[in-house]
């Protein structure tokens, strides 16, 4: 499947995500600067990133761990999710993120 | 160079993880002694800070094991070595001396010195997330505060706190009183924080003592750092004008380089390269084990930062002690080792 990353900057990247990792995995495997401090243990809020549009709607609900951990994202908005809790699959094909501000 | 109050070692470890913690093992075992600073005020790294609670799997012979329980074990297996702890305390700057030796002096104006310095600082100091509204560095330390470090400070301002973390809601609750308006400000209707705290707020809440709005703080507005209001953005984008004397935002702690960078060490991408025998940087005497260091085939996981830790204890013991043969023993055979770790 493919991701299509804004970074902070504005800019879009098309990235690949192989199946069964997570956004975060992909974000940082192609060199997007997303900190992911705790190493996607759903502890640090630094994979931080928005879901464009209809995308939200469309990823499985986020567990209870994942709406704590928002808390402590310095930038939360409604369509706020962390992307080491978001499995890429071939449904999320064309998935958008955009980066959350450091 | 050194005065009365220079604390002198063998070897000063930037860094209080879990690598660091398991330095001083290793140089224990060599007769040097360490002393660690680290910014938190705990041993323990991101393992303490990060995911204390977290199960590790990948350290050898332990299947599972919790970040804090790593750092409890750590901690046990080096008592014996009696390591020195400055702990809330940042490394500012590093100097070598004409002696050979190096000084480092802290943020709490402590100075060391020591034949090395091993730098396992992890991703760098861990200090408070900055919510990313345009000037806010303007106004730090004089309306916008990440820590309440006198209470009485606040006595009869207006307040506004961003966050729904336990800090949040703990400096929510004890600021209340003594504060002559309180705002809590928080992204949604929920808390990551204790529900005991959650319903103490809520009540001062009914009771008018304090406001809440599930809203986020957009722009600061102000003269010379002095704060005098801030545009709240609500869940439904509306913007509002809220009159403030002083911001606290909780969002918990991230982790930036610091002074490190300052140290001349030929950072690569905020990592200290280093050669993989030794794992000294290019400043010789100057290590970096862990997650900060880079070298080809580099894996940031705990248990390379232990290998790095017993091939750099070997370099630092030429360094601090030429001239004496270093005799490579094993803690299962040698009773000099076992007297050393208190076993024997």
């Amino acid at each position: 499947m493919k991701i299509i990353a804004t970074d902070r900057k504005g800019k879009i990247h098309e990235i690949d995500g192989n199946d069964g990792w997570t956004v975060m995995e992909a974000l940082r495997d192609a060199g997007l600067p997303i900190a992911a401090e705790c190493g996607g243990a759903c502890a640090c809020a630094t994979c931080h990133v928005y879901v464009d549009g209809e995308w939200f709607e469309k990823l499985p609900k986020q567990r209870a761990e994942e709406t704590d951990m928002l808390d402590m994202a310095v930038a939360a908005e409604s369509n706020s999710r962390l992307s080491c809790q978001i499995t890429c699959t071939p449904t999320l094909d064309g998935l958008k993120v955009t980066l959350a501000p450091e | 160079m050194s005065d009365d109050a220079t604390i002198e070692t063998d070897v000063i470890i930037i860094g209080a993880g879990p690598i660091g913690l398991f330095a001083v093992f290793e140089l224990g075992l060599l007769d040097l002694k360490c002393h660690l600073v680290d910014i938190l005020d705990r041993p323990g790294g991101q393992c303490a800070e990060l995911y204390p609670e977290k199960p590790i799997y990948d350290i050898p012979g332990i299947p599972i094991v919790t970040g804090q329980e790593l750092v409890d074990r750590l901690l046990e297996q080096i008592r014996a070595f009696h390591p020195h702890f400055h702990f809330s305390e940042m490394v500012q700057s590093l100097t070598k001396l004409p002696d050979g030796r190096w000084q480092i002096t802290t943020d709490a104006d402590t100075t060391i010195t020591a034949h090395a310095v091993v730098i396992a600082a992890g991703g760098g100091s861990f200090v408070p997330k900055r919510p990313p509204i345009p000037g806010i560095e303007n106004y730090e330390g004089k309306s916008v505060f990440y820590a309440v470090r006198k209470m009485e400070q606040f006595r009869g301002g207006n307040i506004l706190i961003a966050g729904g973390g336990d800090s949040a809601l703990d400096w929510t609750l004890n600021l209340a009183p003594i504060a002559k308006k309180l705002t809590l400000v928080h992204h949604r209707d929920g808390f990551r924080a204790s529900q005991h705290s959650v319903n103490q707020m809520r009540e001062l809440v009914n009771e008018g003592k304090i406001d809440f709005h599930v809203a986020s703080v957009k722009a600061l507005h102000g003269e010379d750092g002095v704060l005098d209001g801030v545009t709240l953005s609500g869940a439904d984008k509306t913007e509002w004008h809220h009159e403030t004397d002083a911001l606290l935002p909780f969002f918990g702690l991230t982790m930036k380089l610091g002074p490190i960078a300052n140290f001349g060490l030929n950072l690569h991408e905020n990592l200290v390269p280093v050669d993989t025998e030794k794992f000294e940087s290019t400043t010789p005497g100057i290590f970096a084990i862990g997650d900060i260091n880079t070298y080809p085939g580099k894996l940031k996981l705990i248990l390379s930062g232990f290998h790095e830790a017993a091939l750099m204890s070997q370099a630092a013991f030429r360094i601090a002690r030429p001239g004496e043969k270093l005799r490579f023993q094993y803690t299962t055979s040698s009773s000099s080792l076992q007297k050393k770790l208190g076993v024997n």
